[in-house]
């Protein structure tokens, strides 16, 4: 079964089998605009919740994306180095950023469910 | 995730002034922002890259009723070209009826205060200006300090202003106005639309071919929609504008010069005057004519970034050698040049096209290269 759970930064993590899958959401690519680089990890990295590990650039303005959890880099998403903007086309399906071997797996408790989170995004406007 | 606002955009201090197209800008979905003091659309639905592309292929509408316009008047056009040449560098006396100059007013030091467009008007007698928005109060207040009695100058708030941008914008602000055909780039005329008077210039901040049409503010929405309902023609926002002005390698105050920044610094010398560079006989002369002659200290450049990673303002140029020379004013990743392009300023031994320089970003030394301006090249329509 499939968990997903998102951060008050606009990030979701769905986790099968222990691996997340980290991308960000479709209120966020909205927010920022066309994308037009994204900064991925490395395979292999260590990543702490809440760390600063890739960075999504718009047009406009770069943001920091920041780990929904802990634990190692075990895949990142190539296709984005060419295509950038799938980030705004498919968010929340191809354009996932990176795939995570979680270490800690009650950390997603402290996260959002989808409801949480539409709820808080409609509430940031 | 979370994001730095891009730097010249500030969520903060309302109220905000609307211009006359307000309510049209909602009505066609615009993502409103505070910029300069007033609410203004920096994207529509279809996004920055979709907007800047539709200018560089068809047409763009713009509003930029924000910006400061006014007249300069006095009892002939000598005494006004006299007294305004005083506050620029530019050569206003040889301005011919109908024909527009860029220049920048300097204060005591030879910094850029503001940068503008002058236009003399089809009467013979008087300057038609337009300043920055975010500068138009400091502006006004400054020239109209420095005017002899016999010179008044009359800001104009009760108009609104707007640029059609883009190869299709003669053909469709044609099918309203045919004559605006025969004006040339740096050409201005007044004309009728539906019996009001409008002031139509062949000029604009994209690079495009294209005209700002100056429009009394009661009629600036019949005459935007009458704009839009052409096929050619899509709204575009500031965020667009940006990406669209730095391609065609032109600077923004308050981003790329400031108070403390030269037009020899900031790479603007070509709208200094043969006659003004020889004379002076303007505020902040000394620094230019010494700058023009010996060299300034720095010099604003477009540089050209390796990767798809953007230069941001304050971002730090290093040389080869590592050393911290200058830092970036401006800089996107832009959709027609496809690639991250900046401004920036370096000291003129490392100004010339080809040098290698790095930028840094988020602590790793991006390489760079000094690259001719315009980024992308320009489609004036010289020969009306």
């Amino acid at each position: 079964m499939t968990l997903i759970k998102y951060t008050e930064d606009h990030e979701y993590i769905s986790v099968e089998d222990g691996v997340g899958t980290i991308g960000i959401t479709d209120y966020a690519q909205g927010k920022l605009g066309d994308v037009t680089f994204v900064e991925l990890p490395k395979k292999g990295e260590k990543v702490k919740q809440g760390q600063p590990i890739a960075v999504v650039e718009s047009v406009k303005a770069a943001s920091d994306i920041y780990s929904p959890a802990s634990g190692e880099i075990v895949e990142i998403n190539e296709t984005l180095n060419d295509q950038p903007d799938l980030i705004n086309r498919e968010p929340e399906a191809g354009a996932w950023l990176y795939k995570l071997a979680l270490s800690n797996t009650a950390e997603l408790d402290k996260l959002m469910d989808r409801d949480a989170y539409l709820a808080y995004a409609s509430a940031e406007g | 995730m979370s994001a730095a606002p891009a730097a010249t955009i500030h969520e903060t201090a309302p109220p905000l002034r609307q211009t006359p197209l307000a309510a049209l800008h909602r009505e066609l979905g615009a993502k409103l922002v505070a910029f300069a003091g007033y609410e203004m659309p920096v994207s529509y639905a279809t996004g920055i890259v979709k907007e800047h592309t539709h200018v560089r292929e068809r047409a763009g509408f713009f509003d930029v009723s924000h910006m400061g316009q006014a007249r300069i008047t006095g009892p002939d056009f000598e005494t006004v070209a006299v007294a305004f040449e005083r506050l620029v560098p530019g050569d206003i006396a040889g301005l011919k009826p109908g024909r527009i100059r860029y220049t920048q007013l300097l204060n005591d030091e030879g910094g850029i205060i503001d940068d503008l467009m002058a236009t003399r008007e089809a009467d013979g007698h008087s300057l038609f200006l337009v300043v920055n928005a975010s500068r138009k109060e400091i502006d006004f207040a400054h020239i109209a300090a420095h005017l002899p009695p016999s010179v008044t100058l009359a800001p104009l708030p009760d108009r609104a202003l707007v640029a059609l941008q883009g190869p299709d914008a003669a053909r469709v602000l044609a099918r309203q106005m045919p004559e605006v055909r025969a004006l040339a780039f740096m050409k201005a005329a007044p004309f009728d639309w539906r019996g009001k008077a409008v002031f139509v210039s062949r000029s604009g901040y994209t690079g495009e071919d294209g005209f700002e049409i100056s429009v009394p503010a009661a009629v600036a929405e019949a005459f935007a929609r009458s704009l839009l309902a052409h096929p050619e023609v899509a709204p575009i926002g500031l965020g667009a504008r940006d990406t669209l002005r730095l391609e065609a390698g032109l600077p923004l105050y308050g981003q790329d010069m400031d108070e403390t920044t030269s037009p020899v610094e900031a790479a603007l010398d070509f709208s200094i005057g043969k006659r003004r560079r020889r004379d002076g006989g303007f505020i902040g002369a000394e620094r230019v004519q010494r700058e023009l002659d010996e060299g300034p200290a720095r010099v604003r450049v477009g540089l050209r970034l390796d990767g798809r990673s953007a230069a941001r303002t304050h971002m730090k140029i290093a040389a080869e050698t590592s050393e911290t020379v200058g830092e970036i004013t401006s800089g996107a990743y832009t959709p027609t040049a496809a690639a991250s392009i900046a401004f920036g300023y370096v000291p003129p031994r490392l100004s010339n096209d080809g040098t290698s320089v790095a930028v840094e970003i988020r602590g790793a030394f991006q390489p760079a290269r000094v690259a001719g301006l315009p980024f992308v090249p320009h489609r004036y329509v010289r020969k009306a």
